[in-house]
């Protein structure tokens, strides 16, 4: 730990940190668009497209800076975008093929030159090989300069065109309509996430650029359904893992820093895959639980009212006092067609909520809930018996379902209609005892 | 260029069986829009060496064969598992492979020492060296190891692809028509995926994990370019890629470059001939029957 803060005290480092942090957060924000246009593979091609040009630019300039290697790698970017846009166009070739042929052919003559290169001296091949995987550490100030203008001409870029890209995402045809030219829009999103990944290679590699566009933006889009909440978490997510990735790169043992930053944003899509509120696999899960346990106590408590309610006619209907009486469990368990002992389980949670005594009688709270759930079923058994002609023997098992999750004034709009019918909601007789 | 040794023969029939061996199974990911599938599933290889060398500890030889196999198989499980858990198609596939290519360089560069892999080997592939990893069998001399892995593979493709033909074919143009004929759709989805993982592997060691890539989708989309019919896709497939491993052996050797980068630049210029001089699908084909169809440009109007 005083290794890393020793380290944070190190002007170069703090040049690295800033150029890492800034890219993470300009691929967030362009990846989440790329994301939402479902082309977030084009990151990855655009990464393994900037490889010739580089060594292009490399071979032509013997340059030591990053300027001409990114003008490279950026106008390779663009080719490449430009023949998987000409195959898909032009043939019946696919996209995710056309991704595939650019990708790995634009791959393939990037080695070639890269064995050229290598074949001309091997200093001049270190220089590129941090283009592979990634060495932010290698990085000096005068690159980290030129890589934070560039994602800062990027940010205020995303910021000002927001809206244009906004429409992009979601309604392209209403922008034509409107008379905004999306075709352009479109150009210019890809031409900014060409950009992103020209400075994104010096940092995290041409093989594993295309996770930083796309992972802190998957990640986000877990967290929000509004756009510029996703926006921006994603930018944060980026540039978290680029700080991350660095630091962890820079302490550990000289490792490159492309994975590391990978893995530390795959680390953040994870949390936000399990933990997400709306959208995640656990919260989901127990939202799924809940609404299980819901159903359950609910149909036993229903059950248990039908039971006792038999008695109470039995009696005459005179006073309400067989309700209070103590639950016979055998006979709940023959109504409800399970064995006692599950349902003597069943019990003893209705006992924690309230509705039931300890001698298993039921509450006043209890008897009131009760009565709500019963009279609510049998008014959704009535409608759906009149409205929907439905057979008698099924509309117990969709009442069911459907009460679960029906809000009060659903209930408030059915009675009004039931009554409209002349179906008094009043306790109807259930449909149950007709056998 | 001088004569062509022993040694060339040996990789050139290598560069042969793992150009065709990729070419048949990655037509079938070109048909079913699974050609990113692939390219996933190529990264990922590199973990499952990796582990596989972990776990058994051994460098070669069926256990690391299997092992990556299997891991690279099980990528193909957790993006199916992404998607149902609500990430987009294109997320999921990103994040997965994305993640554990990175998972495969970090272990990599902590067991360095111990693992044969370095990051050249990743990118370049060793089909150079192939000639001199040579199989020894009960003190007889096989040939080289990868010939014969390769070619294991591409023979256990091949018939599994023949017993099941038209299974593959229905999952490949109408999967809910398949379903409705009470086909197990997933199941094949796998075997093929297995098979898809198996080729990769075996090509690993020869080309490295990108230009895999090149090798399994670039002659099946060549292939899509010039036949409607699936047997003749296969074969239009296995030989446009056997083609390019000859140009690009033969081009990497007179300009002395990289053997699998040079292939991938021999299958990318076969398909960009197809893509214009196809006879049905090319652009100049495509550009005479539309001339044909305006009445404007016909002559004599």
């Amino acid at each position: 730990m005083s290794d890393a803060l020793r380290l944070l005290g190190d002007a170069n480092v703090q040049w690295v940190l800033t150029g890492t942090l800034l890219l993470g957060l300009s691929s967030g924000l362009l990846g989440s668009f790329a994301l939402l246009r479902r082309r977030s593979l084009m990151g990855d091609v655009l990464a393994h497209t900037a490889l010739p040009g580089v060594a292009i630019a490399f071979l032509l300039t013997e340059a030591k800076s990053v300027g001409p290697l990114l003008i490279g790698a950026i106008v390779a970017g663009l080719v490449g975008s430009w023949c998987v846009d000409t195959m898909t166009r032009y043939s019946r070739i696919k996209e995710d093929t056309a991704q595939g042929i650019t990708l790995s052919v634009f791959f393939g003559l990037g080695i070639v030159l890269l064995t050229l290169i290598a074949k001309g001296g091997g200093a001049a091949q270190s220089g590129l090989d941090r283009f592979l995987f990634g060495q932010a550490a290698s990085l000096i100030g005068s690159d980290v300069k030129t890589i934070a203008a560039i994602a800062a001409l990027l940010i205020a870029a995303v910021t000002l065109f927001f809206k244009e890209f906004k429409l992009l995402c979601f309604d392209a045809g209403f922008g034509d309509s409107v008379g905004l030219p999306m075709k352009h829009v479109d150009r210019l999103l890809m031409l900014l996430v060409v950009c992103t990944v020209a400075i994104g290679l010096q940092a995290v590699g041409v093989v594993l650029m295309a996770a930083l566009l796309i992972t802190p933006a998957a990640a986000a889009r877990y967290w929000s359904e509004r756009l510029s909440v996703m926006v921006l978490l994603a930018g944060a997510f980026g540039a978290l893992s680029g700080a991350a990735g660095t630091l962890l790169s820079l302490t550990g043992a000289r490792m490159a820093t492309g994975p590391l930053i990978v893995l530390a944003a795959t680390a953040l899509f994870v949390i936000s895959l399990l933990c997400a509120p709306q959208r995640g696999l656990l919260p989901k899960a127990w939202r799924v639980v809940r609404v299980r346990r819901k159903v359950i106590d609910e149909n036993i408590l229903r059950a248990l009212y039908e039971t006792l309610e038999l008695e109470w006619r039995r009696s005459g209907e005179r006073s309400m006092e067989p309700f209070f009486k103590p639950i016979d469990v055998d006979r709940l368990a023959a109504h409800l067609g399970r064995h006692p002992s599950q349902v003597k389980r069943w019990l003893k949670r209705l006992e924690r909520l309230g509705w039931i005594t300890s001698t298993h009688q039921l509450t006043a709270a209890g008897l009131s809930h009760a009565h709500d759930l019963v009279r609510r079923h049998r008014l959704w058994e009535m409608f759906l018996m009149y409205e929907a002609d439905f057979a008698v023997d099924h509309v117990d098992r969709d009442a069911d379902t459907i009460e679960h999750h029906l809000p009060r004034s659903v209930v408030e709009e059915l009675e009004r209609r039931l009554k409209m019918h002349h179906l008094e909601p009043a306790l109807p007789d259930s449909v149950h005892e007709i056998g | 260029m001088g004569m062509l040794t022993i040694e060339d023969f040996w990789v050139m029939l290598t560069a042969m069986l793992v150009a065709g061996s990729c070419g048949f199974i990655g037509s079938f990911l070109v048909l079913r829009r699974l050609a990113m599938v692939g390219d996933a599933i190529s990264h990922t290889v590199l973990l499952g060496l990796v582990l596989a060398f972990l776990l058994t500890h051994s460098l070669s030889g069926l256990p690391m064969f299997l092992g990556a196999s299997i891991v690279a198989l099980l990528s193909t499980f957790l993006m199916q598992l992404l998607q149902r858990a609500g990430a987009q198609e294109d997320a999921a596939i990103g994040v997965t492979f994305t993640a554990l290519f990175a998972l495969g360089v970090v272990l990599l560069t902590l067991f360095a020492r111990d693992v044969h892999l370095d990051t050249e080997h990743v990118l370049f592939g060793e089909i150079a060296y192939v000639p001199w990893d040579i199989w020894v069998l009960n003190g007889l001399n096989m040939g080289p190891r990868a010939v014969w892995i390769v070619g294991g593979v591409f023979a256990l493709t091949v018939s599994i692809t023949y017993l099941f033909f038209h299974i593959f074919k229905v999952c490949a143009f109408d999967p809910a028509l398949a379903a409705a004929m009470g086909i197990p759709v997933m199941l094949f989805h796998y075997v093929q995926m297995a098979l898809v993982s198996m080729t990769a592997v075996a090509a690993f060691d020869s080309v490295g994990a990108i230009l895999t890539v090149a090798m399994l989708i670039v002659p099946g989309a060549t292939a899509y370019l010039l036949t409607d019919r699936l047997e003749r896709l296969l074969w239009i497939s296995v030989g446009a890629g056997v083609l390019s491993a000859v140009v690009g052996y033969l081009g990497a050797v007179v300009f002395d470059v990289s053997i699998a980068g040079s292939m991938a630049v021999a299958a990318g210029a076969l398909f960009a001939l197809a893509f214009v001089l196809s006879p049905k699908h090319g652009l100049i084909a495509k550009w005479l029957a539309q001339r044909a169809k305006a009445p404007d440009h016909a002559p004599g109007v």
